[in-house]
């Protein structure tokens, strides 16, 4: 076998999906047609985003493109977090705000001190890991802040009650739902190597790179996404927040979950 | 303002039209005393009671407090001046000392926090245990002392027995009309038509977000209360 898995490779892949669904089948999860809709729609979006890709990290397409397909990467990045937790008011511009600044800071990091050179096929999947990281621990830290703060609403008002800013009365609350979030990617950090081998550097496995350079590619990600990751949820939950009480101190009415059962 | 009342509501609204829980309520409460503020599931009692401390704030119409306009008063300010015990006691984590600090209260030694918790019934060793491990009536006596700990001239008591046993709530109506002795005005309320009656020294009955009667103890309830 080659290196390409190749269309046939893709089909044989499939059995593990049919083992998925005869499980949902046998245990009545009712989940099978979420779980063919999703199998379709990767494989649909991955060959779109890898026919655009091969056009825009073509050596001889101007880098601007790719610059391009970051931002695309950020607004769509913003959007689903504002779609998962549309309690909080503007929090589309929360969202793009925090993404905006951790590709900033971690592109300017991975580029500017030279860790890589700026090509559109580094740039692109650089940042793609970075913002899907820091997407998801912002997805989690708003839902959770929005969760938390419904389920805990009459202590957030007895600490509003003896006269505390909304800033304190939410302290513990935030603090807790930064924890929740942020616990994922280290834990991940942590088990790097030893539970499982990350993406990038399996990719490069795959690829035929020698593992060692592989490795110092992947922690220098790694760290990169960590940092992403961090400045992300703070940003996103500690501007979210604000957002969550009104200018005279009092905590908004909020929805007992923003799970999305759609 | 001097022989302002207590809170006043003027042609007070709270809620979309579709779900109004107060409708144009016109109400004074007096400047002392124990007001139980009374009536049925649903008639916006709660909901008049976090008027006054501004938890909660009209769609339409003015709340003042003693003659000055609610809204136009700094709110944190205002919920320290007008502290609030709420139906359920809610401890914050750590010991009862720290439940009190939270407060902020003038002096956070341990003297001055076990004269807090005296005044609200509970003996000075209570300052170090942990608050989450107190009974119903203890945590909702910690949660007394704490909103004390603000030095507020008024204290709004959301059916604080609610949730205790005979024997805690009896002790609750007893810490609440020795502030009243003291000089603390009380707006209490409640659903139940005993507790009311052992309590009141003045009342507001509503119903639907309506004012249905006002006025002292002997009036509203008759001699027979």
């Amino acid at each position: 076998m080659g290196d390409d898995v190749g269309f046939g490779g893709l089909a044989v892949s499939l059995v593990l999906v049919a083992v998925a669904l005869a499980i949902g089948w046998r245990l009545r999860l009712r989940m099978q047609r979420d779980l063919v809709v999703s199998v379709g729609r990767a494989f649909v979006q991955l060959i779109a985003v890898g026919a655009g890709l091969a056009i825009v990290i073509d050596p001889k397409t101007p880098i601007v493109w790719s610059w391009l397909w970051v931002v695309g990467i950020v607004v769509f990045a913003a959007a689903t977090v504002r779609r998962r937790a549309p309690a909080v008011p503007g929090l589309f511009w929360i969202a793009l705000m925090a993404n905006g600044a951790t590709a900033t800071i971690g592109l300017a990091v991975a580029f500017g001190l030279g860790m890589f050179p700026v090509e559109g096929r580094t740039l692109v999947p650089i940042a793609g890991m970075l913002i899907g990281n820091s997407m998801k621990s912002g997805i989690v830290a708003t839902e959770r802040l929005v969760e938390a703060l419904s389920e805990r609403r009459p202590e957030v008002e007895a600490r509003l009650a003896l006269g505390q800013p909304w800033s304190a009365a939410s302290r513990p609350i935030v603090r807790g739902v930064l924890r929740t979030a942020l616990s994922p990617q280290i834990e991940n950090t942590k088990a790097l190597g030893i539970v499982f081998l990350p993406g990038a550097m399996t990719g490069l496995i795959l690829a035929g790179v020698d593992p060692v350079d592989a490795v110092l590619v992947q922690l220098a990600l790694m760290y990169l996404i960590l940092g992403g990751v961090a400045t992300t949820t703070a940003v996103t939950a500690l501007a979210a927040v604000r957002r969550l009480f009104t200018p005279d101190h009092r905590l908004v009415a909020l929805p007992r979950s923003t799970r999305d059962t759609g | 303002m001097p022989g302002a009342p207590l809170f006043s509501f003027e042609q007070v609204s709270v809620g979309g039209p579709e779900a109004r829980r107060l409708d144009g309520l016109d109400a004074a409460l007096p400047d002392g005393g124990l007001t139980v503020v009374a009536g049925p599931s649903g008639a916006g009692k709660s909901t008049l009671l976090r008027l006054c401390n501004r938890l909660e704030v009209p769609s339409e119409g003015r709340v003042r407090h003693r003659g000055e306009d609610v809204a136009a008063r700094d709110p944190l300010e205002l919920r320290r001046e007008v502290a609030m015990v709420f139906q359920r006691p809610v401890t914050f984590a750590g010991t009862v000392r720290d439940n009190l600090r939270e407060a902020k209260p003038p002096r956070e030694d341990d003297d001055a926090l076990a004269e807090l918790l005296e005044s609200a019934g509970l003996r000075r060793e209570f300052l170090g245990r942990d608050a989450g491990e107190l009974s119903g009536g203890e945590a909702q006596r910690a949660c007394l002392a704490r909103a004390l700990a603000t030095q507020p001239r008024v204290l709004l008591m959301d059916e604080p027995t609610s949730s205790l046993d005979g024997e805690a709530a009896a002790v609750l109506e007893r810490l609440a009309r020795q502030l009243v002795d003291d000089g603390t005005p009380v707006v209490w309320v409640t659903h139940s038509q005993a507790q009311m009656r052992r309590l009141a020294d003045h009342v507001l009955l509503i119903a639907a977000g309506h004012v249905d009667r006002s006025g002292s103890a002997r009036e509203v309830l008759g001699d027979g209360r």
